[in-house]
Parts: structure tokens; C-alpha cells; sequence
């Protein structure tokens, strides 16, 4: 047995056979004079690589946008261009397999593109090689066709990219592991969505000497056992029915009400952080989007992201949500989350320093392009607003003038919007959490960020390991102030969630709901359990 | 045979998208269609061709239909030529 260790991205037991999916491929070049065949071949290789392609621009288009799923468009009429075809053709007419004949198809094709001045030209000999590829792959049998594997496989990859994502939705797959990738890559997010554990990072596991072979990973722990002796498979087994029994249970869960035994109803939300989390919202039944962080439109873009492209974002949530309330934080840059091209100075203390709200209302020029693309969202949905880091009534009150003068100008326009959009805070300071029987007075809710709240409350930095430890998240001085802005929303006659990761917290809920608190926010994999956790409680 | 010249507006010139764009409009006509830069003179339904212009903002670009539908196969041509780029 080896056992070997990475990063668990999604729990559970996973046992099956490791299938390794390489993109390496060796194209071996001989002689044959069945030219017939070869050319028939390449014709079926062709087929399968252009519905390959199709199905992965309708995938694309639908779980990641239409400009994303352009370039999967190109590509299938580069298959189809009779330049590319006859070329390659001609190629198995002077006598040579068809894997080879593409090969250099590909690389001719490719070099013409590297041989252009234009940079962006250049770049699309990457485009080349990948439909080569592809149908090279489709010759060789070698296509990762997830729905012809026969036996539980254990996915390794390298990393997956998009492309084999969406294909290994639909196969006989228990679990993954790859060598690379971080949480937010596509394996962490194919796994979440397939409810599959998974393990990322491991070291080594290309090894072609693992092929075929039986293996067990433990998606919580980040450990994978290949080969595994009676002992482990034993422990594991134990281990498995114990998770999916727990899994299977929540499920039940999908459709309830959010509701304790003393008939008090919460909101559970989820928070999202790109649009692939949605699926996830939707799989996991939450009844709305209590933190949609729009940090990573402008950390994916090279410059300001335009109106067009974030009302295009904002509208596809708020319709994919239904009728369900979709709460937008308006930018938290700054402190740990960098973005080159806002130019924001070296600072000695960003976390105190230029961020979130402080940066919006000095550059309203960004705000208000952000504003506006919310508020005609707005008409396809329903959208609330939600401004981070206030700490003065002032902030409140400029941001909400500059969401006035936005209004303004799209009924100027003539644009249509939701007039009655709620307007709330993150309470993530001290301040704000004091302050918060003032603040209630002129805003719609509160979202309790709990993460902020502790590092500024505590004086602990997040990001620094030595002081890890007394990042206490149940201080007693943190709770307090979670009851004190629960209890002044409800003077005010608004309503408080906790959109931090103490939302999470099932040892806390009890206490949360008894304090006055209407709305939970958690990542979507907790929305179940936390739903069981709240049916079950007496307050 | 019809013909019909444009100066590229969009910033980016003929580069993968709007090339689809062209692309996908000639083929749907059994005329030949060329599309013509800077003296380089190309097959209008190969996205290879096409892209292989390389053709920048400001640059012109001349469309070529002749055959029994050429003016119908050109007016879809221009169309897509004039919103893309």
C-alpha cells in the first residue's frame, strides 16, 4: 500500500480503479496504402471532434457565459475548414496514417499562425494544435469518453481542464485527484458540484505505473491509499457508509422549510464567489444568494470590466435565482484581494487602509459603472445592494447619494430597474457593529461579516499564521456584537444575516436565532446541513 | 461579380470572433466569396483563411461574390463585415 497526501477539496470516501488522463499523446508515423481507410477515419474522427466541440460550447455557453463559449465556436469550424481538411487529406494520400497526417497538418497550420507579427494571431496557434488534438485523441481511441468506463474510476489528472470537466459529468467517476490545482481550479469545482470527494495536489500520481490500479481516497483528510491493504479498506468502508449515510439523509432535506420546531422561519442563503457557485446554489436548494462577491469579475479582467459585461453577469444570477433574493456586494478590492491595474499604492497596513467602500467613493467613476449594471439587473430578478466595510453613517449616506444620482440617470434614459432595490451593509467593523441603532435607521438589513469582524475586533491579522491562534471567532466580545446589531436591526424594523463563515457554525446557531438574527448565509455544500441543524431546534 | 470595400473599424481587426462572424455568413451562399488584404486575397469561407489576414483597425478589406447568388451571398457578407468590425 502507498499512501500519499494533498489537499481535500470535496469530503468523502472514494474507492475504484486510477485511470490516468494525460494530455500527452505520442502520434506514431508509418506507411499504409489503405488510403480509403485512413481517409474514412479521419472523416469519423472528424465527426466525433466537431460534436465533441459543439457540446462544449452548449455547455459553456450555459454554465459560463456566451463570450467564454465563443472560442469553442472557432474551433468547430476550424475542424470543418476545407483548407485544414484537404490539407490533411493530401497528406494521407501520400500514403501515411491519419494520426500523423493531422500531426502535421496541425504543426504546418500552427506555424503560419507563429509566423504573423499580430501577437494575438500568434496565440491562436494554440487553437490549431488543440483541434488537432482532439482529433488526434478521437483516432487513437483516446478521447476522454467518461461514459464508456466500464468499472468506478478514480479520476487522475494533471489538472482537468474546462474542456474534460464538462465531459466527465456524465461517466462512472467516484472520485478525483490531480497533481496541481488549487481550490478554486475546475476540479474543486466539478467535485462540489458532482457531491464527489476529491484530493488535489498530490504529488507523483502521473505515474504511469498506477494505471488500472485499485485505489481509496479520503476527500476530508486529503489522503489517498493506492493499493490498499484489508486493514484500510476496512477503516475506510466504515468510514464510507458512516459519510454517505450523512449525505443521503441531508438530501431528504432538499424542498423544507427552513423553519424551527417553534415555527421561527430563517432565510438560508449561500455565498458565491463565481458563477459556477451557482449550480452549486441551486443543487444544494438554498433559498437565496446572501453574498455575491464581485470581486472576481475584476481579479478574472485585464482592465475595468465594462457595464455590459457586469450587468450581463448580475442578470444571469438574478435570473438563474428565480424569484429568490440575490444580494450583490459592491467591490471589496483592497488588503488581501489585488488588482493590478486599480494602481493602488504599497501600503503599510492594507487591511486598514485604501479598501471595498473607502476605494468607491473616492473612484465613483468605477462605483457608479458597477451601480448601474446591479440596478438594471434588478429588473430580471430580485436584486438587493449590499456596500462592505462601512464604519460611518457618512460612508452609508455618500454611497446611497451615489446610488440616488445612478437612478437618476437611468430614468433619465429610460431604463428600467427595480425602484423598490433594498440597500443594506456588510456589519464587518467594530463600528459599524457598535453604531448600529443609528445605521439601521437608513438601510434596508445587515449582513454580519464575521471574518472581518474578528480580525479588527481582536486586532489579529488573517493572513498572519503567527497570531493564527488567537484568531478567535468565538470571543466573547465577537458574539456580543453580533447580538448587539441583531438587536438594534430589530428595533429598527430591518432584518441581520451572518454572511461569514461563522454562519456555518452549527455550535452558534441556536444562539444566532435566539438573538434575533433572520438570515444565514454559507457556502452552498453546508446549506443541508444547516437546514437540518435549524428544523431541529427549539427557539 | 460584386464587390464591396471597408476600412476595419473595430480596435482588435479580424481576430477570432468576428472571422467566425464572416465566416459562417459566406458559407451559407453557393457563390465564391473572397475577402482581399493588402494585396493577399483569401477564400471568405475558411476561418483559417480568414484569420490568416491578420487584417488590422484602419486597414481595408475588399469582399468579392460572383456566382447565382452573389448579391444576396454579398449584402449578408457586408452585414456581417459592418456590425463586427
Amino acid at each position: 500500500m502507498i499512501t500519499k497526501n494533498g489537499k481535500g477539496v470535496f469530503g468523502g470516501i472514494a474507492f475504484g480503479k486510477i485511470h490516468i488522463f494525460s494530455d500527452h499523446i505520442d502520434v506514431k508515423k508509418y506507411f499504409t496504402s489503405d488510403t480509403a481507410k485512413e481517409k474514412e477515419r479521419f472523416e469519423r474522427a472528424c465527426n466525433k471532434a466537431f460534436d465533441e466541440t459543439i457540446s462544449l460550447m452548449e455547455k459553456t455557453k450555459e454554465d459560463v457565459g456566451k463570450k467564454e463559449a465563443e472560442i469553442f465556436e472557432i474551433h468547430s469550424m476550424m475542424i470543418r475548414d476545407e483548407e485544414y481538411v484537404s490539407a490533411v487529406e493530401s497528406r494521407i494520400e501520400g500514403g501515411i496514417n491519419a494520426e500523423a497526417a493531422v500531426k502535421e497538418t496541425g504543426d504546418e497550420f500552427a506555424e503560419k499562425f507563429l509566423s504573423l507579427e499580430d501577437s494575438y494571431m500568434k496565440q491562436r496557434a494554440a487553437d490549431v494544435i488543440d483541434i488537432s488534438e482532439r482529433i488526434i485523441k478521437a483516432l487513437m481511441g483516446k478521447s476522454l469518453n467518461a461514459k464508456d468506463l466500464k468499472e468506478k474510476t478514480i479520476v487522475v489528472a494533471h489538472d482537468l481542464t474546462p474542456s474534460q470537466t464538462v465531459q466527465l459529468r456524465e461517466g462512472n467517476i467516484s472520485g478525483f485527484i490531480t497533481e496541481g490545482g488549487s481550490g478554486n481550479s475546475h476540479t474543486a469545482i466539478l467535485a462540489r458540484t458532482m457531491n464527489l470527494p476529491a484530493v488535489i495536489g498530490v504529488k507523483g500520481i502521473m505515474d504511469e505505473a498506477y494505471e488500472g490500479i485499485d485505489a481509496a481516497i479520503d476527500g476530508s483528510s486529503g489522503t489517498i491509499y493506492i493499493a490498499p491493504n484489508n486493514t484500510t479498506m476496512k477503516r475506510l468502508e466504515d468510514k464510507k457508509i458512516k459519510s454517505d449515510g450523512e449525505k443521503e439523509l441531508l438530501q431528504k432535506y432538499k424542498g423544507v422549510k427552513t423553519v424551527t420546531k417553534s415555527g421561527k422561519e430563517i432565510m438560508l442563503y449561500a455565498n458565491i464567489s463565481n458563477m459556477a457557485d451557482l449550480d452549486m446554489v441551486l443543487a444544494n436548494d438554498a433559498e437565496g444568494i446572501g453574498l455575491f462577491r464581485t470581486e472576481f469579475i475584476f481579479m478574472e479582467s485585464r482592465t475595468f470590466p465594462s457595464e455590459e459585461e457586469q450587468f450581463e453577469i448580475y442578470k444571469r444570477a438574478a435570473e438563474k435565482m428565480g424569484g429568490r433574493r440575490v444580494i450583490i456586494r459592491t467591490l471589496d478590492i483592497g488588503a488581501d484581494k489585488k488588482v493590478d491595474y486599480f494602481d493602488i499604492p504599497e501600503e503599510e497596513n492594507p487591511a486598514m487602509g485604501f479598501r471595498a467602500i473607502r476605494i468607491c467613493l473616492e473612484r465613483t467613476n468605477i462605483f457608479k459603472v458597477q451601480l448601474k449594471a446591479i440596478l438594471r439587473a434588478s429588473a430580471f430578478g430580485k436584486v438587493a445592494i449590499m456596500f462592505p466595510m462601512i464604519c460611518t453613517l457618512e460612508e452609508l449616506r455618500k454611497a446611497k447619494s451615489i446610488l440616488n444620482e445612478v437612478k437618476l440617470e437611468l430614468d433619465f434614459a429610460g431604463i428600467k430597474y427595480d425602484r423598490n432595490i433594498e440597500v443594506g451593509i456588510m456589519v464587518e467593523t467594530p463600528a459599524a457593529a457598535i453604531i448600529s441603532d443609528i445605521l439601521a435607521q437608513e438601510c434596508d438589513f445587515f449582513s454580519i461579516g464575521t471574518n472581518d469582524l474578528t480580525q479588527y475586533t481582536l486586532a489579529v491579522d488573517r493572513q498572519n499564521s503567527k497570531v493564527n491562534s488567537q484568531f478567535d471567532t468565538h470571543h466573547e466580545s465577537i458574539l456580543r456584537l453580533i447580538r448587539i446589531t441583531a438587536e438594534n436591526a430589530k428595533k429598527e424594523g430591518i432584518w441581520t444575516g451572518i454572511c461569514g463563515e461563522l454562519g456555518a457554525d452549527e455550535s452558534l446557531t441556536e444562539k444566532f436565532i435566539k438573538w434575533g438574527v433572520d438570515e444565514l448565509s454559507v457556502s452552498p455544500v453546508y446549506v443541508l446541513s444547516l437546514r437540518k441543524k435549524i428544523t431541529e431546534l427549539y427557539v | 461579380m460584386k464587390t464591396f470595400e471597408y476600412v476595419i473599424k473595430d480596435k482588435e481587426g479580424i481576430h477570432a470572433r468576428p472571422a467566425g462572424v464572416v465566416v459562417k455568413a459566406a458559407k451559407d451562399f453557393e457563390s465564391d466569396i473572397t475577402i482581399e488584404n493588402k494585396g493577399k486575397s483569401v477564400n471568405c469561407k475558411g476561418i483559417f483563411a480568414v484569420m490568416s489576414l491578420a487584417a488590422k483597425c484602419g486597414e481595408t478589406i475588399i469582399v468579392r461574390a460572383e456566382g447565382r447568388d452573389e448579391d444576396k451571398a454579398l449584402e449578408a457578407v457586408k452585414q456581417a463585415v459592418e456590425t463586427n468590425l
